[in-house]
């Protein structure tokens, strides 16, 4: 018998990856087994073929191209369908430090002898054996930053669940995922669905909460699936309920679905859903991690947060705080996507410059025209030009930069983009999502796009650039939370590196920054959080 | 769960038709867990299509809620439809890394093509997750990447 790996993340899936296990499976002699994905989603279905040398990979594989490469000798490893011979040695791939991802795409997602295998739960097993008090100092020491767009330390979020007393405590995972350009957490949870589990309960231990919810947004039925299924396995085998592993730790999981809502990712809103209402932003203080979900203490973090947290126990914190740079510590999981020759998933150490992740990593457009601007962070982000690629992904570089981090989706795009046509969007975006609480964000977003068109148009066009400084000012300051207060990143970071697409004179050098105002970036590392 | 809102005269007693019977089981099914109403509005959408004006009445009795809080709810997530679903679905994203590869001529296209027909409803949505081999979209539900009119008529051919 072979063993034929063909992904089952909804990536692969979209371009037939389904069909393709169909008509493997229908061959003699092969056991299908579905991996999740590698992240190189431009060679998907990326069918692997496990021979003595190791696992073989075969690119953009069709099902009718199936009885080919099988005679073709697919099934010894053979030279056929452009063959990228062993997968773990794609420099591509090699290249890589793949810490929370290093599971992902090599086993079956739901197998949890893989997962303990392949080094699954060896961190729950070394926190249950500390004092909880030890396990959110580890975290604490570790470094590790949310990854949902604060970039808020993670162990202070704990330490102060932890410090608050309360009849019952919650853990809550951020999977709400809206961003465009971001699909990290949805492939964790669809290829790796027991770091998450791990990385919640061990924060569960380390806080003293004894419920969890994962509340993933409806967009993402296969995670949804996935999870429920890894929850259940997890039950039957003691690393979720009563005692776990027989320690005195008590953990129960839930999984609530989100219902097309962008702002249920703010973490106040989130909450608000969770408890069954309308997802509107709750003014701060008081802070979740003390008045939190149904008003007790509660850890929000975002599922790659969570999802680093086993390597950081299983390894030491030194381990993990040992990469990055400045105080972006660890990895960060990096999403290319868009007008992207090679999307998918790069997990490097901060530190790594944007321009080797979109011409290394990205190997330029997908189209072979030269790139104009990327947005960085999604649809709350900057958009950069090329002569802004030797910038260090590092929380802190970007937000000087007048850009953010955010959850690591990098969107690329070619020449032919209009860049008021995405400015306009994003204020278009903004009205259409905006949970309505307040004015300059509800009013302001509508507002926005009519001034944008007749900027466009050439109406009165330096009257309504003075007007839509104006509105960006007042959006930036008087937004209850950063959906308003954002929005006029990506509109005036477009305006300030791509004038000429608004019919102004273009920008050169020095003058583009300049035309970025302060506030803006300041508020940007204020109001996220 | 904390009043908001106005408050909504006396729901009148339950008289239960075939679907409000069906709305009420769900909703009991949910009832004992936090935060029920979400999980049940989903439920409610996926075993009957949709939430009817009446639903809420029920869910509302059910939950102990008053009826504005209900439809407040409904009313502020889209995926909460309230009208019957027709035939098919396609869904198509429009969020940035899908109009970075042409995501906004594929969205016109298809809303065009498919105007007149009262079996398929185009809708969009802001982003699938899927944005390295976009234009995504789904058709009744099934994920597809790198999208094109034309493929979006060939899977909705084999829907048919
Ligand atoms: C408009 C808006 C959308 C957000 N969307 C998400 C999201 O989809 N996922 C996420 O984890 N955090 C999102 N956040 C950030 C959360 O509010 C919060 O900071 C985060 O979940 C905390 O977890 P972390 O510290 O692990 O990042 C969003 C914030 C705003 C203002
Ligand atoms: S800024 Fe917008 S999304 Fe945020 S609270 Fe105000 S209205 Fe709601
Ligand atoms: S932007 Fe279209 S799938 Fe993410």
């Amino acid at each position: 018998m072979t063993t034929v790996y063909v992904p089952c993340d909804s990536a692969a899936v979209a371009v037939g990856a389904d069909a393709v296990a169909r008509a493997l499976e229908a061959v003699d002699g092969i056991t299908v087994l579905r991996n999740g994905s590698r992240g190189a989603l431009w060679l998907e279905p990326l069918v692997e073929v496990e021979t003595d040398r190791g696992r073989i990979g075969y690119p953009a594989v069709s099902a009718p191209a199936v009885a080919e490469l099988v005679a073709g000798g697919m099934l010894d490893g053979g030279d056929v369908g452009g063959c990228v011979g062993v997968v773990d040695e794609l420099p591509w791939l090699a290249g890589q430090q793949r810490v929370s991802f290093a599971r992902v795409g090599v086993i079956e997602p739901t197998s949890i002898a893989a997962y303990e295998a392949h080094g699954g739960y060896a961190g729950l097993r070394r926190a249950l054996s500390m004092d909880p008090a030890a396990v959110v100092e580890e975290v604490v020491e570790s470094g590790v930053r949310g990854r949902g767009g604060a970039g808020f330390p993670a162990g202070i979020k704990w330490r102060t669940v932890a410090g608050a007393t309360a009849d019952v405590k919650f853990v809550c995972c951020n999977a709400d995922e809206g961003d465009s350009g971001t699909f990290a957490d949805r492939m964790l949870m669809e290829g790796d669905p027991f770091t998450l589990i791990e990385g919640m309960t061990i924060a569960a231990h380390a806080v003293g909460a004894t419920e969890g919810y994962v509340y993933i947004r409806s967009e993402y039925p296969a995670a949804v699936t996935t999870m429920r299924r890894a929850i259940e396995i997890a039950y039957a085998h003691g690393w979720l309920g009563e005692r776990i592993q027989g320690s005195d730790t008590s953990f129960d999981l839930y999984i609530r679905v989100g219902a097309g809502a962008y702002i249920c990712g703010e973490e106040t809103s989130m909450l608000e859903s969770l408890e069954g209402r309308r997802g509107e932003v709750r003014a701060k203080p008081p802070i979740p991690a003390l008045h939190g979900l149904f008003g007790r203490p509660t850890v929000v973090n975002n599922v790659l947060t969570l999802g680093a947290v086993p390597m950081i126990l299983a390894e030491g914190a030194a381990a993990y705080q040992a990469r990055g740079v400045g105080r972006s510590r660890g990895t960060q999981v990096f999403q290319l996507a868009g007008n992207v020759r090679q999307g998918g998933i790069v997990e490097l150490d901060f530190g790594v410059t944007l321009g080797e992740l979109v011409e290394g990593y990205g190997g330029g457009t997908l189209t072979g025209r030269p790139v104009r601007a990327v947005q960085v962070g999604g649809p709350l982000g900057a958009y950069l030009p090329p002569e802004q690629f030797d910038l260090p992904m590092d929380y802190e570089a970007f937000v000087e930069a007048g850009a953010m981090v955010g959850h690591g989706g990098i969107v690329v795009f070619d020449d032919t983009v209009d860049m008021a046509g995405m400015a306009r969007f994003a204020m278009e975006f903004c009205a259409a999502e905006s949970c309505g609480k307040c004015t300059p964000c509800r009013i302001g977003s509508t507002r926005g796009v009519e001034v944008i068109d007749r900027i466009r148009a050439g109406v009165r066009r330096e009257e309504n650039l003075v007007l839509l400084e104006d509105l960006c000012t007042t959006m930036t300051k008087g937004s209850l939370c950063a959906m308003g207060g954002l929005t006029p990143m990506p509109v005036q970071s477009a305006l300030a590196h791509f004038p000429e697409d608004f019919g102004l004179p273009p920008a050169v050098g020095e003058a583009a920054e300049e035309a970025i105002p302060d506030e803006a970036s300041a508020a940007r590392e204020g109001t996220r959080p | 769960m904390r009043q908001r809102g106005f408050a909504a005269p006396a729901p009148p007693p339950p008289m239960d038709s075939q679907r409000a019977a069906a709305v009420r089981a769900i909703a009991e099914r949910h009832a004992g867990s936090r935060g029920p109403l979400l999980p049940i509005l989903h439920a409610v959408v996926e075993e009957l299509g949709h939430v009817a004006e009446e639903d809420v009445a029920t869910i509302a009795d059910v939950l102990n809620l008053s009826r504005a809080d209900v439809h407040g709810v409904v009313t502020f997530y889209h995926d909460f439809r309230r009208t019957p679903p027709v035939a098919h679905r396609v869904e198509l994203c429009r969020a940035e890394a899908c109009q970075a590869v042409g995501a906004q001529a594929v969205f016109d296209a298809v809303t065009q093509r498919y105007a007149g027909d009262e079996d398929v409803e185009i809708g969009q949505v802001f982003c699938f997750g899927n944005c390295a081999l976009g234009p995504s979209g789904t058709i009744d539900g099934r994920l597809r990447g790198r999208l094109t009119a034309e493929l979006v008529d060939a899977e909705l051919e084999a829907s048919r």
